[in-house]
C-alpha cells in the first residue's frame, strides 16, 4: 500500500486512541478498585462479595470498555502499519497513565518514577527498532 | 509479600497467556478472509484449539490480578512495572516459541528492566 497523507493522518488518529485509552482504562479500573477495596483476606467466601462488586462497579466496565476501544485500535492500526513502528509508538502510554494518574486521581509521581519511565519507553524503543521476524517463515 | 505475588502472576499469566494464543493462531493458520461469516467460522475454529482456552484462562486470571493489583498500588506504579512482561515475553518466546532473539532485542528488554527497577524503586 502506498503512503498517502490520509494514510499517515489515519494511523496518527489511531495511534492517538491507542496511547489515550489503555491508560484511560487502567486509570478507570484503579479508580474503581480504590473504591471497591481490597479484600482482607483471601478466602473464596471473602473474595465472592468482592467480586459481586467488581462485575457491579460502572467504572470498571467503563475501564474494560476503553481497553476494549484500545484493542481494537491496536489491531486496526496493525493491519497495515508496521508492528516495529507501532510498539515504540505505544510504549508513551506508560508515560501517559503517569500523567492522567496525577491529573485525575490526583497520585503523587516521584521523579524516579518519571526516570523510571523514561528509561522503559527507551527500551521498548530499541525493542522495537529490531526487525519483527527473526525466525524463518515455516 | 502480596505484591510481589499479583505482579508475578500479572506479568507470567498474562505472558503466558498471550504466548498461548499465539500458538493456538498458529495451529488455525493465517487469517485471509475478513468477510463476517468467515470470522464467525475462525472464532469457532479457534475456540476448538486447546491453547487457546489455556491462554484465555491465563488472561482471566492475570487481568483479575491486576485488578487486585489496583487496589492496592498505584496505577502510576502497576501499569510501567507491567512492562516487565516484554522480559517474560521475550524469554517465552525463546523457550515456548523457539523465536531467535537478536541482541539488540535483549538490550532493548535489558533496558526495561532497568527502568522497571527504577519505578520500583520509587515505591514508598
Amino acid at each position: 500500500m502506498k503512503d498517502s497523507p490520509g494514510l499517515h493522518f489515519k494511523t496518527y488518529v489511531l495511534l492517538l486512541f491507542v496511547v489515550l485509552f489503555a491508560p484511560l482504562g487502567n486509570v478507570l479500573l484503579s479508580k474503581g478498585m480504590k473504591g471497591i477495596g481490597s479484600a482482607q483476606n483471601w478466602a473464596p467466601a471473602d473474595l465472592f462479595p468482592v467480586l459481586v462488586k467488581i462485575l457491579t462497579s460502572g467504572t470498571i466496565w467503563l475501564g474494560i470498555a476503553c481497553l476494549l476501544a484500545f484493542f481494537v485500535a491496536y489491531m486496526l492500526v496493525l493491519t497495515w502499519a508496521d508492528y516495529s513502528y507501532v510498539q515504540p509508538a505505544s510504549a508513551f502510554s506508560y508515560a501517559v497513565v503517569a500523567v492522567l494518574s496525577y491529573f485525575l486521581l490526583g497520585e503523587v509521581v516521584p521523579p524516579l518514577r518519571w526516570a523510571g519511565i523514561a528509561v522503559i519507553c527507551v527500551g521498548v524503543f530499541v525493542v522495537g527498532r529490531t526487525p519483527p521476524r527473526t525466525t524463518e517463515k515455516a | 509479600m502480596r505484591e510481589f505475588f499479583f505482579l508475578f502472576l500479572v506479568i507470567v499469566a498474562g505472558t503466558g497467556g498471550e504466548l498461548c494464543v499465539t500458538r493456538a493462531m498458529k495451529v488455525i493458520g493465517e487469517v485471509h478472509d475478513f468477510q463476517p461469516a468467515a470470522l464467525v467460522r475462525f472464532v469457532f475454529r479457534a475456540m476448538r484449539v486447546g491453547w487457546m482456552w489455556i491462554g484465555i484462562g491465563m488472561m482471566t486470571l492475570a487481568f483479575f490480578s491486576l485488578l487486585a493489583m489496583l487496589s492496592i498500588e498505584n496505577v502510576s506504579l502497576v501499569v510501567p512495572v507491567t512492562a516487565l512482561s516484554y522480559a517474560a515475553g521475550t524469554t517465552g518466546a525463546k523457550l515456548f516459541l523457539h523465536e531467535r532473539i537478536s541482541p539488540q532485542r535483549w538490550l532493548g528488554v535489558l533496558i526495561v528492566c532497568v527502568g522497571v527497577t527504577l519505578v520500583w524503586l520509587s515505591r514508598r
